[in-house]
Protein backbone atom coordinates (compact mmCIF):
# COMPACT_ATOMS: atom_id res chain seq x y z
CA UNK A 1 0.00 0.00 0.00
CA UNK A 2 2.76 2.36 -0.75
CA UNK A 3 0.95 4.65 -3.03
CA UNK A 4 -1.52 5.37 -0.36
CA UNK A 5 -1.98 8.97 1.45
CA UNK A 6 -4.51 8.95 4.39
CA UNK A 7 -4.92 11.83 6.50
CA UNK A 8 -7.51 11.99 9.32
CA UNK A 9 -9.56 14.37 11.04
CA UNK A 10 -10.65 13.34 14.64
CA UNK A 11 -13.55 14.48 16.58
CA UNK A 12 -12.76 14.13 20.31
CA UNK A 13 -15.51 15.08 22.68
CA UNK A 14 -14.01 15.89 25.90
CA UNK A 15 -16.72 14.04 27.37
CA UNK A 16 -15.01 13.92 31.42
CA UNK A 17 -16.43 17.36 31.56
CA UNK A 18 -20.05 17.84 33.23
CA UNK A 19 -21.26 20.46 31.54
CA UNK A 20 -21.12 21.49 27.52
CA UNK A 21 -18.80 23.91 25.74
CA UNK A 22 -21.16 26.57 25.88
CA UNK A 23 -23.82 26.51 28.70
CA UNK A 24 -24.83 24.37 31.74
CA UNK A 25 -26.46 21.59 29.88
CA UNK A 26 -24.60 17.78 31.57
CA UNK A 27 -22.78 15.65 29.31
CA UNK A 28 -24.24 12.71 30.39
CA UNK A 29 -26.84 12.52 27.96
CA UNK A 30 -25.89 9.28 27.09
CA UNK A 31 -28.93 6.65 26.75
CA UNK A 32 -31.49 9.75 27.69
CA UNK A 33 -34.22 10.48 26.07
CA UNK A 34 -34.31 12.44 22.79
CA UNK A 35 -34.10 16.48 23.71
CA UNK A 36 -34.12 16.33 27.08
CA UNK A 37 -30.09 18.00 27.76
CA UNK A 38 -31.04 21.05 25.87
CA UNK A 39 -31.68 24.81 26.74
CA UNK A 40 -31.82 28.27 24.99
CA UNK A 41 -28.31 28.17 24.50
CA UNK A 42 -27.56 24.91 22.77
CA UNK A 43 -31.15 25.15 20.88
CA UNK A 44 -30.18 28.46 19.30
CA UNK A 45 -33.08 30.25 20.52
CA UNK A 46 -32.92 33.93 19.87
CA UNK A 47 -31.30 35.76 22.64
CA UNK A 48 -29.37 33.35 24.36
CA UNK A 49 -25.57 33.62 24.58
CA UNK A 50 -22.64 31.29 24.85
CA UNK A 51 -20.06 31.61 28.13
CA UNK A 52 -17.08 29.18 27.10
CA UNK A 53 -16.85 26.32 29.68
CA UNK A 54 -13.04 27.30 31.24
CA UNK A 55 -12.03 23.49 32.41
CA UNK A 56 -12.80 22.78 27.82
CA UNK A 57 -9.98 24.98 27.56
CA UNK A 58 -7.97 23.72 30.18
CA UNK A 59 -8.60 19.85 28.42
CA UNK A 60 -7.58 21.64 24.95
CA UNK A 61 -4.25 22.75 26.31
CA UNK A 62 -3.36 19.32 27.90
CA UNK A 63 -3.94 17.70 24.41
CA UNK A 64 -2.33 20.02 22.59
CA UNK A 65 0.73 19.58 25.04
CA UNK A 66 0.64 15.62 24.66
CA UNK A 67 0.63 15.69 21.22
CA UNK A 68 3.63 18.18 21.27
CA UNK A 69 2.01 20.87 20.03
CA UNK A 70 2.30 24.52 20.28
CA UNK A 71 -0.29 26.29 22.31
CA UNK A 72 -0.90 29.51 20.33
CA UNK A 73 -0.79 32.97 22.76
CA UNK A 74 -4.05 34.21 21.11
CA UNK A 75 -7.03 32.16 19.87
CA UNK A 76 -10.42 32.68 18.81
CA UNK A 77 -13.94 31.41 17.77
CA UNK A 78 -15.78 31.52 14.59
CA UNK A 79 -18.68 30.66 13.13
CA UNK A 80 -18.48 27.98 10.76
CA UNK A 81 -21.71 29.00 8.50
CA UNK A 82 -23.72 26.29 7.13
CA UNK A 83 -27.76 25.38 6.74
CA UNK A 84 -28.52 21.67 7.77
CA UNK A 85 -31.04 20.51 10.80
CA UNK A 86 -28.05 19.21 12.98
CA UNK A 87 -27.06 22.99 13.95
CA UNK A 88 -30.01 25.11 15.63
CA UNK A 89 -28.24 28.11 15.07
CA UNK A 90 -27.26 27.57 11.47
CA UNK A 91 -23.58 27.98 12.01
CA UNK A 92 -21.03 25.82 14.13
CA UNK A 93 -19.21 27.90 16.62
CA UNK A 94 -15.40 26.75 15.46
CA UNK A 95 -11.78 27.79 14.99
CA UNK A 96 -10.35 28.79 11.72
CA UNK A 97 -7.19 31.28 12.20
CA UNK A 98 -5.78 31.39 15.10
CA UNK A 99 -6.53 27.67 16.66
CA UNK A 100 -5.99 26.45 19.92
CA UNK A 101 -2.80 24.24 19.43
CA UNK A 102 -0.74 24.18 15.93
CA UNK A 103 2.06 21.84 14.94
CA UNK A 104 2.72 18.95 16.46
CA UNK A 105 3.70 15.02 15.92
CA UNK A 106 2.68 11.71 18.08
CA UNK A 107 4.75 8.57 17.12
CA UNK A 108 3.28 5.09 15.90
CA UNK A 109 4.58 1.81 15.22
CA UNK A 110 4.26 2.15 11.07
CA UNK A 111 3.31 -0.99 8.93
CA UNK A 112 7.03 -1.25 8.47
CA UNK A 113 8.16 -2.32 11.68
CA UNK A 114 9.39 0.87 12.42
CA UNK A 115 8.32 3.70 14.61
CA UNK A 116 7.68 7.36 13.19
CA UNK A 117 6.38 10.53 14.09
CA UNK A 118 2.63 11.03 12.23
CA UNK A 119 2.62 15.28 12.09
CA UNK A 120 -0.45 16.86 13.89
CA UNK A 121 -1.39 19.92 11.98
CA UNK A 122 -3.56 21.75 14.68
CA UNK A 123 -6.36 20.70 17.25
CA UNK A 124 -8.93 22.92 17.76
CA UNK A 125 -12.15 23.51 19.97
CA UNK A 126 -15.48 23.48 18.75
CA UNK A 127 -19.17 22.39 19.46
CA UNK A 128 -21.08 18.98 18.62
CA UNK A 129 -23.60 19.54 16.47
CA UNK A 130 -26.67 17.40 17.11
CA UNK A 131 -27.13 13.75 16.04
CA UNK A 132 -29.62 13.01 13.24
CA UNK A 133 -31.31 10.03 12.89
CA UNK A 134 -32.34 8.60 9.43
CA UNK A 135 -35.32 7.10 8.60
CA UNK A 136 -33.55 4.51 6.49
CA UNK A 137 -30.31 4.79 5.15
CA UNK A 138 -28.75 8.41 4.67
CA UNK A 139 -29.56 8.16 0.58
CA UNK A 140 -33.16 6.73 1.13
CA UNK A 141 -34.54 8.45 3.92
CA UNK A 142 -37.81 10.29 3.47
CA UNK A 143 -37.27 12.45 6.46
CA UNK A 144 -34.71 13.38 9.55
CA UNK A 145 -35.23 13.43 13.06
CA UNK A 146 -32.98 15.73 15.10
CA UNK A 147 -32.19 14.79 18.89
CA UNK A 148 -30.18 18.09 20.27
CA UNK A 149 -28.71 16.46 23.56
CA UNK A 150 -25.43 16.19 21.63
CA UNK A 151 -25.11 19.36 20.44
CA UNK A 152 -22.78 21.69 22.42
CA UNK A 153 -20.61 18.71 23.43
CA UNK A 154 -17.10 20.11 23.84
CA UNK A 155 -14.93 18.54 21.04
CA UNK A 156 -11.55 18.96 19.91
CA UNK A 157 -11.04 18.39 16.45
CA UNK A 158 -6.71 16.69 16.18
CA UNK A 159 -6.23 16.93 12.17
CA UNK A 160 -3.11 15.73 10.97
CA UNK A 161 -0.86 15.91 8.28
CA UNK A 162 -1.53 13.40 5.14
CA UNK A 163 1.41 10.62 7.06
CA UNK A 164 -1.04 7.70 7.25
CA UNK A 165 -0.20 4.91 4.17
CA UNK A 166 -2.94 2.39 5.44
CA UNK A 167 -5.78 2.12 7.15
CA UNK A 168 -4.15 -0.28 9.69
CA UNK A 169 -1.67 2.52 10.40
CA UNK A 170 -4.83 4.75 10.34
CA UNK A 171 -6.02 2.54 13.20
CA UNK A 172 -2.50 2.36 14.92
CA UNK A 173 -2.44 6.12 14.94
CA UNK A 174 -6.61 6.18 16.59
CA UNK A 175 -5.36 3.88 19.18
CA UNK A 176 -2.22 5.69 20.23
CA UNK A 177 -4.39 9.13 20.38
CA UNK A 178 -7.44 7.29 22.26
CA UNK A 179 -4.30 5.78 24.78
CA UNK A 180 -2.91 9.07 25.24
CA UNK A 181 -6.77 11.07 25.60
CA UNK A 182 -7.32 8.44 28.23
CA UNK A 183 -4.01 9.11 29.98
CA UNK A 184 -4.82 12.68 30.13
CA UNK A 185 -8.24 11.86 31.94
CA UNK A 186 -9.62 14.22 29.40
CA UNK A 187 -12.03 11.48 27.36
CA UNK A 188 -13.96 8.35 27.75
CA UNK A 189 -13.75 6.00 24.60
CA UNK A 190 -16.44 3.69 25.94
CA UNK A 191 -19.18 6.24 25.04
CA UNK A 192 -21.01 5.44 22.23
CA UNK A 193 -19.92 8.36 19.30
CA UNK A 194 -17.08 9.89 21.23
CA UNK A 195 -14.25 9.48 18.83
CA UNK A 196 -15.33 10.42 15.05
CA UNK A 197 -13.16 10.53 12.06
CA UNK A 198 -13.42 12.42 8.26
CA UNK A 199 -10.55 10.50 6.33
CA UNK A 200 -9.11 12.20 3.27
CA UNK A 201 -7.93 9.83 1.30
CA UNK A 202 -6.00 9.51 -1.93
CA UNK A 203 -3.56 7.06 -4.25
CA UNK A 204 -0.54 9.08 -5.21
CA UNK A 205 -1.19 11.10 -7.92
CA UNK A 206 -4.92 10.85 -8.00
CA UNK A 207 -7.31 13.50 -6.59
CA UNK A 208 -8.63 12.90 -2.68
CA UNK A 209 -12.34 11.62 -1.71
CA UNK A 210 -13.00 12.84 1.67
CA UNK A 211 -15.06 10.32 3.88
CA UNK A 212 -17.61 12.16 6.57
CA UNK A 213 -18.43 10.82 10.07
CA UNK A 214 -17.22 7.38 10.87
CA UNK A 215 -17.70 6.58 13.92
CA UNK A 216 -15.48 3.74 15.38
CA UNK A 217 -12.38 2.32 14.67
CA UNK A 218 -13.12 -0.86 13.04
CA UNK A 219 -15.46 1.93 10.78
CA UNK A 220 -12.29 3.40 9.93
CA UNK A 221 -10.47 0.67 8.82
CA UNK A 222 -13.50 -0.77 6.80
CA UNK A 223 -14.16 2.66 5.10
CA UNK A 224 -10.52 3.46 3.78
CA UNK A 225 -10.32 -0.29 2.72
CA UNK A 226 -13.64 0.00 0.73
CA UNK A 227 -12.64 3.42 -0.98
CA UNK A 228 -9.15 2.14 -2.10
CA UNK A 229 -10.87 -0.66 -3.68
CA UNK A 230 -12.84 1.76 -5.61
CA UNK A 231 -10.26 4.26 -6.35
CA UNK A 232 -7.58 2.09 -7.66
CA UNK A 233 -10.97 -0.25 -9.75
CA UNK A 234 -11.38 3.50 -11.21
CA UNK A 235 -7.96 4.03 -11.89
CA UNK A 236 -7.60 0.93 -13.53
CA UNK A 237 -10.26 1.57 -15.75
CA UNK A 238 -8.49 5.23 -16.30
CA UNK A 239 -11.70 7.21 -14.72
CA UNK A 240 -10.50 10.24 -12.75
CA UNK A 241 -11.19 10.03 -8.84
CA UNK A 242 -13.16 13.17 -8.54
CA UNK A 243 -12.71 15.30 -5.62
CA UNK A 244 -15.88 15.06 -3.34
CA UNK A 245 -17.67 14.42 0.15
CA UNK A 246 -18.56 10.68 0.89
CA UNK A 247 -20.78 9.48 3.52
CA UNK A 248 -20.04 5.86 4.98
CA UNK A 249 -22.49 3.61 5.15
CA UNK A 250 -21.50 1.16 8.19
CA UNK A 251 -24.40 -1.67 7.88
CA UNK A 252 -23.66 -2.36 3.82
CA UNK A 253 -19.62 -1.46 4.54
CA UNK A 254 -19.57 0.61 1.43
CA UNK A 255 -18.96 4.59 0.93
CA UNK A 256 -21.15 6.80 -1.09
CA UNK A 257 -20.84 10.11 -2.77
CA UNK A 258 -23.37 13.15 -0.84
CA UNK A 259 -23.38 15.83 -3.60
CA UNK A 260 -22.89 18.12 -0.97
CA UNK A 261 -22.36 21.85 -2.98
CA UNK A 262 -20.60 23.59 0.49
CA UNK A 263 -17.28 23.63 -0.21
CA UNK A 264 -14.83 25.04 2.05
CA UNK A 265 -14.80 28.35 0.60
CA UNK A 266 -18.77 28.12 1.52
CA UNK A 267 -18.65 28.16 5.26
CA UNK A 268 -17.98 32.23 5.32
CA UNK A 269 -15.93 31.65 8.17
CA UNK A 270 -15.97 34.95 10.61
CA UNK A 271 -14.88 36.15 13.84
CA UNK A 272 -17.74 35.05 16.53
CA UNK A 273 -18.77 38.06 18.09
CA UNK A 274 -21.18 36.78 21.28
CA UNK A 275 -17.56 35.09 22.30
CA UNK A 276 -13.82 37.14 23.21
CA UNK A 277 -10.64 36.56 22.72
CA UNK A 278 -8.81 34.13 24.84
CA UNK A 279 -5.23 34.78 25.87
CA UNK A 280 -4.31 31.42 27.40
CA UNK A 281 -0.37 31.30 26.69
CA UNK A 282 -0.03 31.76 30.83
CA UNK A 283 -2.03 28.75 31.34
CA UNK A 284 0.72 26.79 30.01
CA UNK A 285 3.79 26.45 32.27
CA UNK A 286 0.90 25.06 35.04
CA UNK A 287 -1.04 22.42 32.73
CA UNK A 288 2.00 21.68 31.87
CA UNK A 289 3.41 21.11 35.38
CA UNK A 290 -0.19 18.93 35.63
CA UNK A 291 0.36 16.63 32.73
CA UNK A 292 0.81 12.78 33.41
CA UNK A 293 3.46 10.65 32.44
CA UNK A 294 2.13 9.73 28.95
CA UNK A 295 2.09 6.00 27.09
CA UNK A 296 5.80 6.15 25.63
CA UNK A 297 7.45 7.71 29.02
CA UNK A 298 5.42 5.48 30.87
CA UNK A 299 6.57 2.12 28.46
CA UNK A 300 10.47 3.16 29.00
CA UNK A 301 9.85 3.16 32.29
CA UNK A 302 8.59 -0.10 32.67
CA UNK A 303 11.42 -1.88 30.43
CA UNK A 304 14.31 -0.17 32.79
CA UNK A 305 12.53 -0.44 36.14
CA UNK A 306 10.58 -3.68 35.93
CA UNK A 307 13.21 -5.06 33.00
CA UNK A 308 10.17 -5.90 31.14
CA UNK A 309 10.49 -6.43 27.17
CA UNK A 310 9.01 -3.95 25.38
CA UNK A 311 6.25 -5.89 23.56
CA UNK A 312 4.83 -6.36 27.10
CA UNK A 313 6.38 -2.86 28.72
CA UNK A 314 4.38 -1.26 25.53
CA UNK A 315 1.07 -4.00 25.68
CA UNK A 316 0.66 -2.56 29.30
CA UNK A 317 1.26 0.91 28.88
CA UNK A 318 -1.02 0.93 25.85
CA UNK A 319 -4.24 1.57 28.10
CA UNK A 320 -3.99 3.72 31.51
CA UNK A 321 -6.08 1.55 33.47
CA UNK A 322 -3.83 -1.73 32.66
CA UNK A 323 -1.30 0.13 33.36
CA UNK A 324 -2.30 1.06 37.00
CA UNK A 325 -3.50 -2.55 37.50
CA UNK A 326 -0.05 -3.70 36.44
CA UNK A 327 1.66 -1.53 38.41
CA UNK A 328 -0.89 -2.49 41.70
CA UNK A 329 0.30 -6.11 40.97
CA UNK A 330 4.00 -5.46 40.88
CA UNK A 331 3.52 -3.77 44.26
CA UNK A 332 3.63 -7.38 45.88
CA UNK A 333 4.44 -9.67 42.67
CA UNK A 334 7.38 -10.79 40.91
CA UNK A 335 7.24 -7.77 37.97
CA UNK A 336 8.06 -10.11 34.69
CA UNK A 337 5.94 -13.23 35.21
CA UNK A 338 2.73 -10.14 36.43
CA UNK A 339 3.96 -9.00 33.30
CA UNK A 340 3.53 -12.17 31.02
CA UNK A 341 0.20 -13.26 33.05
CA UNK A 342 -1.83 -9.87 32.59
CA UNK A 343 -0.20 -9.12 29.32
CA UNK A 344 -0.36 -12.42 27.74
CA UNK A 345 -3.06 -14.29 29.52
CA UNK A 346 -5.48 -11.88 31.89
CA UNK A 347 -5.76 -9.36 28.34
CA UNK A 348 -6.72 -12.14 25.97
CA UNK A 349 -9.45 -13.59 28.24
CA UNK A 350 -10.63 -10.00 28.86
CA UNK A 351 -11.12 -9.35 24.86
CA UNK A 352 -12.34 -12.38 24.76
CA UNK A 353 -15.00 -12.38 27.10
CA UNK A 354 -15.56 -8.42 25.69
CA UNK A 355 -14.59 -7.23 29.95
CA UNK A 356 -12.07 -4.10 30.88
CA UNK A 357 -9.52 -4.49 33.60
CA UNK A 358 -12.01 -2.93 35.74
CA UNK A 359 -13.53 -6.57 36.29
CA UNK A 360 -10.44 -7.83 37.80
CA UNK A 361 -9.34 -7.04 40.86
CA UNK A 362 -4.96 -6.74 41.39
CA UNK A 363 -5.11 -8.54 44.74
CA UNK A 364 -6.32 -11.55 42.75
CA UNK A 365 -3.79 -11.20 40.16
CA UNK A 366 -1.18 -10.74 43.06
CA UNK A 367 -2.04 -14.38 44.49
CA UNK A 368 -2.40 -15.91 41.49
CA UNK A 369 1.33 -14.54 40.57
CA UNK A 370 2.76 -15.82 44.05
CA UNK A 371 0.98 -19.17 44.35
CA UNK A 372 2.60 -19.36 40.72
CA UNK A 373 6.37 -18.44 41.77
CA UNK A 374 5.96 -20.89 44.72
CA UNK A 375 5.07 -23.47 42.83
CA UNK A 376 1.44 -24.07 44.67
CA UNK A 377 -0.42 -24.07 41.43
CA UNK A 378 0.93 -25.15 37.32
CA UNK A 379 0.34 -22.69 34.37
CA UNK A 380 -3.17 -24.67 33.66
CA UNK A 381 -4.56 -24.21 37.03
CA UNK A 382 -3.44 -20.76 36.81
CA UNK A 383 -5.61 -20.28 33.65
CA UNK A 384 -8.36 -21.83 35.18
CA UNK A 385 -8.35 -19.86 38.17
CA UNK A 386 -8.42 -16.08 36.12
CA UNK A 387 -11.28 -18.25 34.26
CA UNK A 388 -13.20 -19.02 36.93
CA UNK A 389 -13.08 -15.56 38.06
CA UNK A 390 -14.02 -13.74 34.83
CA UNK A 391 -17.04 -16.12 34.12
CA UNK A 392 -17.90 -14.78 37.99
CA UNK A 393 -18.18 -17.94 39.90
CA UNK A 394 -16.73 -15.99 42.57
CA UNK A 395 -14.48 -16.53 45.46
CA UNK A 396 -11.00 -15.75 46.01
CA UNK A 397 -7.96 -17.40 43.82
CA UNK A 398 -6.95 -19.34 47.18
CA UNK A 399 -10.63 -20.61 47.66
CA UNK A 400 -10.79 -21.26 43.72
CA UNK A 401 -7.73 -23.47 43.92
CA UNK A 402 -9.24 -25.67 46.82
CA UNK A 403 -12.79 -25.60 45.51
CA UNK A 404 -11.69 -26.77 42.14
CA UNK A 405 -9.19 -28.82 43.23
CA UNK A 406 -6.57 -27.10 41.37
CA UNK A 407 -3.65 -27.04 43.80
CA UNK A 408 -0.44 -28.45 42.45
CA UNK A 409 0.39 -32.03 43.35
CA UNK A 410 3.25 -32.38 46.23
CA UNK A 411 6.97 -33.31 45.01
CA UNK A 412 6.28 -36.57 47.04
CA UNK A 413 2.91 -37.60 45.34
CA UNK A 414 4.72 -36.48 41.72
CA UNK A 415 7.87 -38.98 42.39
CA UNK A 416 5.59 -41.56 43.53
CA UNK A 417 3.36 -41.48 40.34
CA UNK A 418 6.32 -41.21 38.32
CA UNK A 419 8.17 -44.25 39.89
CA UNK A 420 4.58 -46.28 39.20
CA UNK A 421 4.20 -45.08 36.19
CA UNK A 422 7.84 -45.85 35.17
CA UNK A 423 7.26 -49.24 36.60
CA UNK A 424 3.73 -49.98 34.85
CA UNK A 425 5.42 -49.00 31.25
CA UNK A 426 8.13 -51.70 30.35
CA UNK A 427 7.38 -51.30 27.14
CA UNK A 428 7.71 -47.99 26.50
CA UNK A 429 10.68 -47.98 28.48
CA UNK A 430 12.59 -50.53 26.31
CA UNK A 431 11.36 -48.28 23.36
CA UNK A 432 13.05 -45.44 24.96
CA UNK A 433 16.16 -47.19 25.37
CA UNK A 434 16.26 -48.12 22.37
CA UNK A 435 16.40 -44.61 20.73
CA UNK A 436 13.13 -43.26 20.96
CA UNK A 437 12.48 -40.28 22.46
CA UNK A 438 9.13 -39.96 22.16
CA UNK A 439 8.35 -42.95 24.21
CA UNK A 440 8.96 -40.95 27.39
CA UNK A 441 5.09 -39.19 26.23
CA UNK A 442 3.23 -42.08 27.46
CA UNK A 443 4.85 -42.34 30.43
CA UNK A 444 4.52 -38.25 31.28
CA UNK A 445 0.61 -38.76 29.98
CA UNK A 446 0.45 -41.48 32.68
CA UNK A 447 1.57 -39.01 35.35
CA UNK A 448 -0.41 -36.66 34.27
CA UNK A 449 -3.44 -38.52 34.47
CA UNK A 450 -2.36 -40.32 38.22
CA UNK A 451 -1.86 -36.45 39.89
CA UNK A 452 -4.81 -35.10 37.47
CA UNK A 453 -3.40 -32.59 35.62
CA UNK A 454 -2.11 -30.89 39.44
CA UNK A 455 1.70 -31.36 38.21
CA UNK A 456 3.30 -29.16 35.44
CA UNK A 457 3.79 -31.22 32.69
CA UNK A 458 7.93 -30.17 32.13
CA UNK A 459 9.07 -30.92 35.17
CA UNK A 460 7.03 -34.10 34.81
CA UNK A 461 9.25 -34.91 31.87
CA UNK A 462 12.38 -34.09 33.24
CA UNK A 463 11.43 -36.99 36.42
CA UNK A 464 10.65 -39.32 34.18
CA UNK A 465 13.55 -38.97 32.08
CA UNK A 466 16.12 -39.11 35.07
CA UNK A 467 13.50 -41.71 36.42
CA UNK A 468 13.82 -44.19 33.39
CA UNK A 469 17.74 -43.78 33.26
CA UNK A 470 17.76 -45.80 36.26
CA UNK A 471 16.21 -48.51 35.06
CA UNK B 1 -20.39 43.09 -8.86
CA UNK B 2 -23.04 40.36 -8.04
CA UNK B 3 -24.17 38.53 -10.59
CA UNK B 4 -27.48 36.57 -11.03
CA UNK B 5 -25.58 33.34 -10.41
CA UNK B 6 -24.29 34.73 -7.10
CA UNK B 7 -27.77 35.65 -6.07
CA UNK B 8 -28.51 32.05 -7.08
CA UNK B 9 -25.57 30.57 -5.16
CA UNK B 10 -26.68 32.97 -1.61
CA UNK B 11 -30.13 31.82 -1.85
CA UNK B 12 -29.27 28.08 -2.35
CA UNK B 13 -26.46 28.63 0.68
CA UNK B 14 -29.53 29.77 2.66
CA UNK B 15 -31.86 27.59 2.11
CA UNK B 16 -34.68 30.67 0.90
CA UNK B 17 -36.30 30.54 -2.46
CA UNK B 18 -36.44 33.34 -4.66
CA UNK B 19 -38.89 33.51 -7.72
CA UNK B 20 -37.03 34.41 -11.07
CA UNK B 21 -38.55 37.48 -11.41
CA UNK B 22 -37.19 38.97 -7.96
CA UNK B 23 -33.57 37.68 -8.77
CA UNK B 24 -33.00 41.17 -11.18
CA UNK B 25 -34.59 43.18 -7.97
CA UNK B 26 -31.65 41.40 -5.24
CA UNK B 27 -28.84 42.02 -7.86
CA UNK B 28 -29.84 45.46 -7.87
CA UNK B 29 -30.08 45.40 -3.80
CA UNK B 30 -26.69 43.51 -3.46
CA UNK B 31 -24.81 45.79 -5.66
CA UNK B 32 -26.14 49.01 -3.80
CA UNK B 33 -25.20 47.98 -0.70
CA UNK B 34 -22.02 46.83 -1.27
CA UNK B 35 -21.33 50.06 -2.99
CA UNK B 36 -22.31 51.80 0.17
CA UNK B 37 -19.82 49.80 1.87
CA UNK B 38 -17.15 50.34 -0.53
CA UNK B 39 -16.81 54.04 0.94
CA UNK B 40 -14.70 52.36 3.40
CA UNK B 41 -12.24 51.68 0.64
CA UNK B 42 -11.56 55.60 0.94
CA UNK B 43 -9.94 55.42 5.04
CA UNK B 44 -6.11 54.86 4.73
CA UNK B 45 -5.57 51.29 6.34
CA UNK B 46 -2.05 51.26 5.87
CA UNK B 47 -0.36 49.77 9.02
CA UNK B 48 -2.88 49.06 11.06
CA UNK B 49 -3.80 45.56 12.17
CA UNK B 50 -6.75 44.02 11.58
CA UNK B 51 -9.33 43.92 13.78
CA UNK B 52 -10.97 40.89 14.71
CA UNK B 53 -12.81 41.95 17.76
CA UNK B 54 -14.62 45.37 18.75
CA UNK B 55 -15.07 44.24 22.26
CA UNK B 56 -11.74 44.91 24.37
CA UNK B 57 -12.90 42.03 26.76
CA UNK B 58 -10.73 38.79 26.78
CA UNK B 59 -10.66 35.40 28.71
CA UNK B 60 -14.45 35.21 30.10
CA UNK B 61 -15.01 31.71 31.59
CA UNK B 62 -17.64 30.19 33.19
CA UNK B 63 -17.10 26.80 35.13
CA UNK B 64 -17.44 23.13 34.66
CA UNK B 65 -20.56 23.16 36.34
CA UNK B 66 -23.79 21.55 35.29
CA UNK B 67 -27.09 22.99 35.32
CA UNK B 68 -30.61 21.71 34.69
CA UNK B 69 -31.95 21.31 31.09
CA UNK B 70 -35.53 22.28 30.09
CA UNK B 71 -37.40 19.26 29.75
CA UNK B 72 -38.33 17.34 26.23
CA UNK B 73 -41.82 19.14 26.35
CA UNK B 74 -40.21 22.99 26.82
CA UNK B 75 -37.25 22.28 24.02
CA UNK B 76 -40.11 20.84 21.64
CA UNK B 77 -42.62 23.32 22.35
CA UNK B 78 -41.70 25.36 18.95
CA UNK B 79 -41.14 22.54 16.61
CA UNK B 80 -43.23 22.64 13.77
CA UNK B 81 -43.09 19.08 13.34
CA UNK B 82 -42.16 16.61 15.84
CA UNK B 83 -41.87 12.68 16.44
CA UNK B 84 -41.42 10.41 19.65
CA UNK B 85 -39.52 13.11 21.40
CA UNK B 86 -37.90 14.50 18.21
CA UNK B 87 -37.20 17.35 16.38
CA UNK B 88 -39.03 16.21 12.39
CA UNK B 89 -36.94 17.98 9.79
CA UNK B 90 -37.28 17.11 5.87
CA UNK B 91 -34.61 14.84 4.21
CA UNK B 92 -31.90 17.28 3.70
CA UNK B 93 -28.34 15.67 1.48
Amino acid sequence: MDNVIIGLEIHVQLNRLQSKMFCGCSTAYQNSEPNTHTCPVCLGLPGSLPVLNRKAVECGIKVGLALNCTIEEETLFYRKNYYYPDLPKGFQISQYDFPLATKGHIMILGDDGAERDIRINRAHMEEDPGRLVHAGTIDKAKYTMVDYNRCGMPLLEVVTEPDLCSPKEARTFLDKLKSILEYLDVFDGSLEGSMRVDANISLKGGDRAEVKNISGFKGVEKALSYEITRQKNLQRRNIKVVQETRHFDELRSITVSIRSKVGAHDYRYYPESDLVTLHIASWVPGIRATLPELPDTKRERFVKQYALADDHAKSLTSDIKLANFYEAVVAKAAPKLAAVWIADVLKGELNYRNLGIDEFRPEHMVDIVQMLEQKKITEDGAVEIIRSILDKKGGSPEEIVKSMGLGKAGDDAVQKAVREAVAESPAAVADYKAGSERALNFIVGLVMKKTRGKASPGEVHDLVKSEVEKC
Amino acid sequence: MITKEDVEHISWLASIKIEDEEKDEFVEQFNSILEYFHQLDEVDTDGVEPTYRVVDLANIFREDVARKSLSQEEALKNAPRRENGYFKSPRIV
